[in-house]
C-alpha cells in the first residue's frame, strides 16, 4: 500500500492566506492604532478578540459538535465572577481560601467552575436533541443569571466592580497593550486547540456524531460521552474568556450573562460559518465592528442590526464562509 | 405559619401560573404544529401589554382596550409571519433561533422608539381597583382575581377549539403528522397562519393582563420567555395538556420559593446562612425542577406522540 | 452446510408489537459461523423491524438476542456494534460532507476502541487511512476515495455502506438490502463484491432481488408478518408450499 491519494499542502488553500492575514492584521492593527493615539480602538479590539476567543469555545461544539448550545454567556459570567470575587474578597475580607488577586487562582477557578457547570448541565441537556437541547441549555444559563442577580453581596442586579485586576508576574494587565496581547496570544493557542481536536480522533468522532449520529452508534460509538467532553472543553476555554472579559472591562455584572449575550455569541459563530475554524473570528469581528459602525449613526442602532440579522439568516445561509465558497462555485460553473 | 398569607401566596403563584400558561400555549402550539421555535415570542407579550397602555390612554377604558389589544397583537403575529416567519418553516432549528432573535432586537427597539425606555403604567377603572374579601379575613385585590378567571376561560376556550372544532382537529393532526394534513388537501400555510397569530393573540392577552400590575416595559418578555421555556419542556415540547400542568407548578413553586424557603432554610442553617443562600437558590428553584425531571424524562412529562 | 458449524448468532422467541399488531411473531433464528444467510420476505413482512432488533436501534419486547455467547436484547446500539454485530442501512446512511476515504477511516478507528485523542492528527494517520484504503479496494470503490460521498453516484454509496460495516471487523456482518435501488449492472457488481466476502465472513443479508439471494446464500429463512416461516437452503425453499402460497406464489420481486 504505498499510493494512497492523500490531499496535502493546505498552504495552497486560498483560505490558508486569508487566515493569516486576518490574524496578522489583527497582531498589527490595534497596537498601531493604540501609538498612534487611538486608546478607543485598542478597547474595541480588545473586546472582538475576546468574543472571538469564545466564539471560537462556541464553535468547537456549535459548528463541529452540531449542538447548538444558546447558554454560553453564562461561561463568560462565571468567568468573570471568578476573578470579581476573589478580589471583592481580598478587598473587604471573608472567604479567606479565595480572596486573592492571584491571577493564576482566577484562571484556575474560571476554568475549573466552568467545566464543572458544563459537566453538570451537559450531562443533563445532551440526553436530548434538537429544540429541547437548544432550549434547556438556555435555562441553564439563565439560571446562573438569576443565581448571580440573587447575589446582593457581589452587587446583585448592580454588578460589582473589580477594583485590582488579575496579577501574574512580569507583565500587568493595567497596560492596555499588555492585556490585549495577551489576548491575543490567547486566542492564537485556543485556535491552535480548537484545531489539532478538530483533527484528531476526538475532534472526528464529533463530527462524524454531528454528521449522523445513527451511523456512528452502528459502527459502536457512544457519541453521548464525546458530546459531554466537547461541552466540557468548550465550557471551559469559554469561561478563560470570561476570566479576560472581567480583567478587561473591570466592571461584571449579571447582565453579561443574559440569553440575549448568548445569542449574539451564537450569531458570531454562523455569521462567519460555523464548522470553519476561523470563521467565529470573522464573525466576531463583522459583529463588533457593525455594532460599532451603527451606534455611531443612531441610538436604536439595534434595530437595523436586527433587520441585518433577519436578512441574513433568510438569504444569506453559511455565514461568511458559506458565502464565499458559493461565489466560488458559481464562478466555476 | 399564617394560613391566610399562605392562601394569598397560592392564589399569586396560580396567577402566575395562568400566564406563563397563556404564553407556553401559543409557543407549545406554533412548535408542534409548525415544528417553529419563537424566541420572539415574548416580544408579541411585550407588544400587548404596550397596544392596551395606549389605547386605555385613548379611550379611557381598559376594558374596551383590552378588547381591542388582543386582535391587534394578533394582527402584529400575523404580520410577522407572513413576512419572516413564513420563510424559515423548511429551515433548520438554528436559522429560527437567528431569525427570531433579530425579531426580538427589531420589536424590542421598535417599541423603545414608539413608547419610549420608561414603561407605561395602565390605570385600572375603579370596580377592578378594589379588593375583595373571599372569607375572613382574607382579601385578595379583584383584579388578580380577574386574571385568574380570564386565564382559566382562555385555557377553556382553547381546549374546546383544539379538541372539539374542526380546526382543533387539524391542528392536533398537524402536531403528529405534517405531511399528512397537507395531503389532505387542507391549505396549511392559512391553518400555520392562524395558529401563529392566535398563539401571538394569546401572549399579547398575557402581556395587557400583567401591565396593570408590573406596567407596560421593553424587554419584560425577554425575562418571561425563559420561564415559558422552562414550562414547556417540563410539560414536554408541543403539548397542551403538559404546558398547563407545567405552567401552573412552576407559578406555585417559583411563587413559594421565594416566599418560604428563606424559612424552611433557617430550619437547617443560620438565619444569616439562610438569608443569603435562600434568594439564589428560589431564584434557580424552577431551573433545578426542571433538571431533576429531564433526568428522568429527558422528552418531560407529557412527551407529544411523536416527538 | 457442515453441522458442526458453531451458532453465531442465536435468536430465541423475539416479540415486538406495535399497538396490538405483532411486528415481529416469535421469532426463532439463528445464524451459522462462515455462512450467508438470507432473510427474505414480502414487504411489510417486518424485516427492517426485526433487523432493527438485531443491531439494538429498536428494543424487543421479549425473546433473546444471543450473539456470540452473550444475551444482547435491549442493549443499545453501539454495544450491538462493539460485540462484533456491523450493519449497512437500507436506506444510505453514511457521512456525506466527508470523503470516502474518511468514511471509511472513521469506521476503522471506531474498531480501534475509544477515540479521547485530542491532539495527535488523526487526518493524516496512516495507521487509520490504509486499512480504510483496503476496504475501498475491497469494495471497489478505491478509485473514488478522495470525492465526498455526497458527490458520488448512489451505487457507490451503497458499496461504501459495506465498506465501512466491513471496516469494525465484525464477526457478524448485517446487509439491509445492499442491492436497494441499484440497476442491473451496479447490483452485478455488488453480487461479485459480496461473493468474495462470502467466504471469510458470515453474512445475514436481508434482500428484495432472488437473483442474489440465490446467488449468494447457504441458507435462506422466509418471514411472512412477522413470523418465520421457513428456513433452508435453496431448494428445499423453492420447494417449500407454505412459501409457495404465501410468498413465491405472489409476485416474486415483492
Amino acid at each position: 500500500m504505498t499510493n494512497l491519494p492523500l490531499k496535502k499542502n493546505i498552504s495552497r488553500h486560498p483560505a490558508f492566506w486569508i487566515n493569516t492575514i486576518a490574524l496578522v492584521l489583527l497582531a498589527v492593527v490595534p497596537p498601531v492604532l493604540f501609538i498612534s493615539g487611538q486608546p478607543f480602538w485598542l478597547d474595541v479590539f480588545t473586546r472582538l478578540v475576546i468574543l472571538a476567543l469564545a466564539a471560537t469555545a462556541l464553535n468547537l461544539i456549535l459548528g463541529f459538535g452540531g449542538l447548538v448550545s444558546f447558554g454560553h454567556a453564562a461561561y463568560l459570567g462565571l468567568g468573570a465572577y471568578a476573578v470579581g470575587i476573589p478580589v471583592y474578597h481580598s478587598l473587604y475580607g471573608g472567604m479567606d481560601s479565595i480572596a486573592s488577586f492571584n491571577g493564576f487562582l482566577h484562571i484556575g477557578l474560571a476554568v475549573g467552575i466552568s467545566a464543572l457547570f458544563a459537566l453538570l448541565t451537559g450531562a443533563i441537556s445532551l440526553r436530548t436533541r434538537g429544540v429541547n437541547f437548544i432550549m434547556i441549555t438556555m435555562a441553564f444559563g439563565q439560571m446562573i443569571f438569576y443565581a448571580i442577580v440573587a447575589l446582593e453581596n457581589y452587587g446583585g442586579d448592580d454588578g460589582l466592580t473589580i477594583d485590582v485586576r488579575s496579577e501574574f508576574p512580569l507583565i500587568s494587565l493595567d497596560n492596555p497593550l499588555t492585556l490585549y496581547t495577551v489576548c491575543y496570544l490567547s486566542l492564537l493557542l485556543v485556535l491552535l486547540i480548537v484545531y489539532r481536536i478538530t483533527r484528531s480522533r476526538f475532534g472526528l468522532t464529533l463530527q462524524g456524531a454531528r454528521s449522523n449520529e445513527q451511523r456512528m452508534r452502528s459502527l459502536g460509538i457512544n457519541c453521548y460521552r464525546y458530546q459531554l467532553i466537547a461541552f466540557v472543553i468548550s465550557g471551559a476555554i469559554c469561561g478563560y474568556a470570561g476570566f479576560l472579559l472581567g480583567n478587561f472591562t473591570t466592571f461584571i455584572s449579571p447582565e453579561m450573562m443574559d440569553w440575549t449575550r448568548s445569542g449574539e455569541l451564537m450569531f458570531m459563530v454562523i455569521l462567519g460559518g460555523a464548522a470553519f475554524l476561523l470563521g467565529p473570528v470573522f464573525g466576531a469581528a463583522v459583529f463588533i465592528l457593525l455594532e460599532q459602525l451603527l451606534r455611531e449613526v443612531t441610538i436604536h442602532w439595534h434595530l437595523p442590526f436586527g433587520i441585518l440579522l433577519i436578512l441574513s439568516v433568510l438569504f444569506f445561509n453559511g455565514g461568511l464562509a458559506g458565502a464565499v465558497s458559493r461565489l466560488r462555485s458559481f464562478k466555476n460553473q | 405559619m399564617d394560613t391566610s398569607l399562605l392562601f394569598i401566596q397560592l392564589l399569586n403563584g396560580m396567577q402566575l401560573g395562568i400566564l406563563l400558561f397563556l404564553l407556553s400555549a401559543g409557543l407549545t402550539l406554533t412548535f408542534g404544529i409548525m415544528d417553529f421555535v419563537n424566541l420572539s415570542h415574548g416580544s408579541l407579550y411585550m407588544l400587548g401589554a404596550f397596544i392596551c397602555a395606549s389605547l386605555t390612554q385613548l379611550t379611557g377604558s381598559f376594558i374596551l382596550a383590552a378588547l381591542l389589544a388582543i386582535p391587534l397583537t394578533a394582527l402584529c403575529g400575523l404580520i410577522i409571519e407572513l413576512v419572516v416567519v413564513r420563510q424559515l418553516y423548511s429551515r433548520h432549528h438554528l436559522d429560527h433561533v437567528l431569525a427570531t432573535f433579530g425579531l426580538i432586537l427589531c420589536l424590542d427597539t421598535l417599541a423603545e422608539m414608539i413608547w419610549g425606555p420608561a414603561g407605561i403604567a395602565i390605570p385600572l377603572p375603579a370596580f377592578l381597583n378594589g379588593q375583595v374579601e373571599v372569607f375572613s379575613g382574607v382579601v385578595i385585590p379583584t383584579f388578580r382575581l380577574l386574571i385568574i378567571t380570564v386565564g382559566l376561560t382562555a385555557a377553556a376556550g382553547l381546549y374546546l377549539l383544539v379538541n372539539h372544532t374542526k380546526i382543533g382537529m387539524l391542528i392536533r393532526a398537524g402536531a403528529s403528522n405534517r405531511t399528512m394534513v397537507g395531503a389532505l388537501g387542507v391549505d396549511i400555510k392559512t391553518l400555520f397562519t392562524g395558529v401563529f397569530a392566535l398563539g401571538a393573540g394569546l401572549a399579547g392577552l398575557a402581556g395587557l393582563l400583567v401591565a396593570p400590575i408590573a406596567e407596560a416595559s421593553i424587554g419584560m418578555g425577554n425575562e418571561i420567555i425563559i420561564t415559558t421555556f422552562v414550562v414547556i419542556i417540563i410539560g414536554g415540547i408541543g403539548s397542551m395538556k403538559g404546558a398547563f400542568i407545567a405552567a401552573l407548578l412552576i407559578g406555585l413553586i417559583d411563587t413559594l420559593g421565594r416566599s418560604y424557603l428563606d424559612d424552611l432554610f433557617k430550619l437547617i442553617m443560620s438565619s444569616e446562612a439562610a438569608e443569603t443562600a435562600a434568594p439564589a437558590i428560589s431564584a434557580m428553584l424552577i431551573y433545578l425542577l426542571m433538571a431533576v425531571i429531564l433526568a428522568i424524562r429527558p422528552q418531560g412529562l407529557f412527551p407529544a406522540a411523536s416527538r | 452446510m457442515n453441522s458442526s458449524q458453531q451458532t453465531i448468532l442465536d435468536v430465541t422467541d423475539l416479540c415486538k408489537r406495535f399497538g396490538g399488531v405483532f411486528a415481529t411473531d416469535h421469532v426463532n433464528l439463528s445464524v451459522l459461523q462462515g455462512e450467508v444467510h438470507a432473510l427474505i420476505g414480502p414487504n411489510g413482512a417486518g424485516k427492517t423491524t426485526l433487523i432493527s432488533q438485531l443491531s439494538g436501534v429498536l428494543k424487543p419486547d421479549s425473546g433473546k438476542i444471543v450473539f456470540n455467547g452473550k444475551n444482547m436484547a435491549g442493549k443499545p446500539a453501539h454495544s450491538f456494534a462493539r460485540a462484533g454485530l456491523a450493519r449497512s442501512f437500507q436506506i444510505t446512511s453514511v457521512f456525506t460532507e466527508m470523503t470516502l476515504l474518511q468514511n471509511v477511516a472513521l469506521a476503522v478507528q471506531a474498531n480501534a476502541g475509544h477515540a479521547f485523542s485530542f491532539w495527535r492528527d488523526a487526518t493524516t494517520d496512516n495507521s487509520l487511512l490504509e486499512p480504510a484504503y483496503e476496504y475501498l479496494q475491497t469494495t471497489g470503490i478505491a478509485a473514488s476515495a478522495n470525492k465526498p460521498a455526497a458527490k458520488v453516484s448512489h451505487g457507490e454509496r451503497r458499496q461504501l455502506e459495506v465498506a465501512m460495516a466491513l471496516a469494525t471487523e465484525p464477526s457478524l456482518l448485517l446487509l439491509d438490502e445492499p442491492m436497494a435501488g441499484m440497476g442491473p449492472e451496479e447490483s452485478g457488481l455488488m453480487i461479485e463484491i459480496l461473493q468474495n466476502l462470502s467466504g471469510s465472513k458470515t453474512i445475514l443479508l436481508i434482500e428484495h432481488d432472488m437473483d442474489a439471494v440465490f446467488a449468494l446464500a447457504d441458507r435462506i429463512s422466509v418471514l411472512v408478518y412477522g413470523k418465520l416461516i421457513a428456513t433452508g437452503n435453496k431448494q428445499e425453499i423453492q420447494a417449500n408450499p407454505d412459501v409457495k402460497s404465501a410468498y413465491l406464489g405472489e409476485d416474486t420481486d415483492a
